[in-house]
């Protein structure tokens, strides 16, 4: 059976599309992207309208969609997280209906239990086959892991592979099978590589940053959770891999095993697993070129889909599994609610991805954030956007001191006798306003733009509009 | 008890900010070397607000001024002291006859701000002749609160490589200590110069904490946490010292003059040093005082 078609419309055409469908893409190209872009293109010149978006994430290089907002060919977003000038966009109101952020686990649960229609999936491959055997290890566009699009490929009526490195049959390494593909689409570029993974991912050299890292470390040695068979999770930002650096420094030392670091897969993991820190890597994305070259090669880095990462249910996740994440914020409040969705103006600049899901999953869930950040202060009565309730997150760390949340007596206890300086987070925002000052209320216009939703499907909380 | 002095620019104000929150047990707030002429003015205003808001911790605030053969000292002087700094940094001293005239300009300047106490001073040592007169230098007035070491510029002076391993400015090192020791006063060690090498760091701290050191100037906040570390006392160390003052006090108890602990005499010098580790504790983890007498 041939799948090769000539070119994405005619693929779209074949796939039956129509006004008013459900298209899904995956962020395994993140900010190199070029398949969204080329997809909506598409779209338009075949005059097609009223399309729902569902992307796993959104970033500045999609910021030639925002014409599609314009002319109603995308009428509706749904996101994990909406970042560049494609979040402000929507915050200006140039969407015609609400976007709607899901987490990166809520998003797969709900492709896979029919809440989330997808009529056509795009899949943009690094490498495949004629007959849609895909994967993102080989290719000049590898991007490693594919885990977010492994629920759309399951799931959508019809899928498309695009890719721009063809291999004969079969592609040995696949990971989305034929069997879930319905047309291959050969294309010159899916991405720009400079924009899909970083040669390195460096860890920050700021001294606060590292400060509040080795905070961050040593909250996790003294929370009595690091022992044989921790599990771990964090982010790609400087503070989140410093501090997973002191973690490894503190288990070799200790000659502490781990049983597997989660994420979102960063060089730094890598070596965390070649040291011996940790028995497995399971990746639902990777970051850099050293975490594409280790999912290649060694069996013992696996690749996971995102419904494993952290899609809720009885059936449960690897979110679950988790002892310690440490994940960043732009605001907390004094419930210890997060917000990763909007920026100090209101407007929306990213979204959840996994935070709330590995927030309410691990046993310890760590927010770190310097105090202020260009003379605003992280902490405030209420978040301008709740994110991640503040009932899932354990323990706020600063360069200035932790706070440990009221419900959290044991941890406060342990972290106490450990020297570590605790404090209130009352204390905290009278630290930061005596330094900043307090900012003044920002406008908040009468139109939602955006419903967050929790993992459970519940509405956590709605965006305004800022014009 | 200051085991790291931490030197951060006085033209940073977000360095300054975050300053206490590196771990330092002292910061040394730069007017000199990290602050080009045409930002004096400004370093002097920031350092000053810096210096009048208030702390979250207890650290140690020291000035770094300008040399005295330069045209700012005595607006640092003007500028700074009102502010009552913990102390003042003066560099390259040399002997008596500079001390003389930074201190008469102090004297003048905390008389016309009403300050009662002098500011005490950390004098840097960084020139032969200030390494040959180290005991005049440590025992010069009760302003003297110990001496520092500047390897680097010394080195200059001496005509000869600095190097990592140190063998250039051994000598210095312990006529250093020696003079502090001999006059009652603390002494801090040059900074490791090399940034990345934390091995080579943890070497060059034990290395001076066994000759006599007590504590280190860091020139990068990455330093701080293992020079802290290498002169903090262990977890052991506390332990033992602990077990010894309480030995000790069972043996005035029970009217016993000679004390043996796991088979060694404990005599004055190891009580003595007994109760420093204890009260270095202290002071380090806020830890309650052990009552030995």
């Amino acid at each position: 059976m041939n799948k090769l078609i000539a070119s994405i419309k005619e693929a779209l055409r074949l796939a039956g599309i129509r006004d008013g469908m459900t298209l899904s893409f995956h962020h395994h190209l993140r900010n190199g992207d070029h398949v969204i872009n080329m997809t909506v293109a598409a779209l338009r010149e075949m005059g097609i309208k009223d399309i729902n978006l569902s992307a796993s994430s959104l970033f500045q290089v999609h910021a030639p969609i925002i014409d599609a907002f314009e002319d109603e060919t995308i009428t509706s977003v749904e996101s994990d997280y909406i970042g560049g000038d494609v979040g402000r966009a929507i915050s200006m109101g140039r969407l015609k209906k609400k976007a709607v952020f899901r987490s990166h686990g809520h998003r797969p649960a709900d492709i896979e239990n029919g809440k989330m229609h997808i009529d056509i999936a795009i899949i943009a491959a690094p490498s495949s086959d004629a007959s849609g055997n895909c994967t993102g290890k080989y290719g000049k566009s590898a991007c490693g892991s594919l885990g977010y699009a492994m629920p759309d490929a399951r799931c959508a009526d019809r899928v498309i592979v695009v890719t721009d490195h063809l291999v004969s049959y079969p592609l040995p390494d696949f990971s989305i099978p034929e069997t879930q593909v319905d047309y291959v689409v050969q294309v010159d570029s899916i991405g720009d590589p400079a924009g899909i993974v970083s040669s390195t991912t460096k860890i920050t050299r700021d001294p606060v940053g590292l400060r509040i890292a080795a905070y961050a470390a040593q909250s996790i040695l003294h929370s009595g959770l690091l022992k044989d068979g921790f599990s771990f999770q964090t982010g790609a930002g400087g503070a989140s891999l410093a501090a997973a650096m002191y973690l490894k420094d503190i288990m070799l030392k200790q000659n502490i095993h781990g049983s597997f670091c989660m994420g979102g897969i960063t060089g730094y993991l890598v070596d965390m697993l070649n040291a011996g820190c940790f028995e497995q890597l399971m990746d639902v994305q990777c970051f850099d070129l050293k975490a594409v070259e280790s999912i290649r090669t060694n069996p013992r880095h696996r690749e996971v889909s995102a419904t494993h990462y952290a899609a809720p249910g009885p059936r449960g996740c690897i979110a679950d599994h988790l002892d310690a994440v440490i994940l960043g914020a732009t605001e907390v409040d004094l419930n210890f609610n997060v917000n990763v969705h909007t920026d100090s103006q209101g407007v929306i600049m990213g979204g959840s991805g996994g935070h709330s899901d590995v927030a309410a999953g691990a046993k310890l869930a760590i927010i770190v954030a310097p105090l202020t950040r260009a003379r605003l202060p992280l902490i405030v009565n209420r978040v301008n956007c709740i994110s991640t309730p503040g009932s899932t997150v354990d323990l706020l760390v600063t360069q200035y001191g932790l706070a440990v949340n009221p419900s959290k007596t044991e941890l406060k206890e342990r972290l106490k006798a450990a020297r570590l300086p605790v404090c209130s987070l009352e204390e905290l925002k009278a630290k930061a306003e005596e330094m900043s000052g307090i900012p003044a209320p920002i406008f908040k216009g009468e139109k939602v733009v955006a419903d967050v939703l929790y993992r459970d499907g519940g509405l956590m909380d709605q965006i305004h509009g800022v014009f | 008890m200051i085991r790291t002095l931490s030197f951060l620019p006085g033209n940073t104000p977000n360095m300054l900010i975050n300053g206490e929150t590196l771990g330092a047990d002292a910061l040394i707030l730069d007017l000199e070397d990290a602050v080009s002429p045409a930002e004096k003015d400004t370093a002097r205003i920031l350092v000053r607000n810096y210096l009048r808001t208030q702390r979250i911790r207890k650290t140690f605030l020291i000035v770094r001024i300008n040399a005295t053969d330069t045209a700012y000292w005595r607006d640092d002087l003007a500028i700074i002291l009102p502010e009552k700094p913990d102390a003042v940094l003066p560099t390259k001293v040399s002997g008596r006859q500079m001390l003389d005239t930074l201190t008469a300009e102090m004297s003048r300047v905390e008389q016309d701000a009403g300050l009662e106490r002098p500011t005490p001073l950390l004098p840097l040592i960084e020139t032969a002749m200030g390494v040959e007169n180290a005991i005049e230098i440590a025992s010069y007035s009760d302003r003297i609160m110990g001496l520092a070491l500047g390897g680097e510029d010394l080195t200059a002076d001496l005509h000869c490589k600095r190097t990592k391993e140190g063998q250039e400015i051994f000598y210095a090192r312990t006529r250093l200590v020696c003079a502090a020791r001999a006059a009652g006063v603390n002494v801090f060690d040059t900074p490791f110069t090399d940034v990345d090498d934390m091995e080579g760091l943890e070497k060059d701290a034990q290395f001076a904490k066994a000759l006599g050191f007590s504590g280190k100037l860091v020139i990068s906040p990455r330093h701080i946490d293992t020079v802290n570390a290498v002169f903090s006392p262990t977890e052991e160390e506390i332990e033992y010292a602990r077990l010894i003052l309480a030995c000790i006090r069972d043996a005035k108890a029970q009217g016993k003059g000679v004390v043996s602990l796991r088979g060694k005499m404990i005599d004055a010098p190891i009580v003595a040093r007994a109760r420093q580790v204890v009260e270095d504790a202290r002071q380090i983890f806020g830890e309650e005082e052990d009552t030995d007498e």
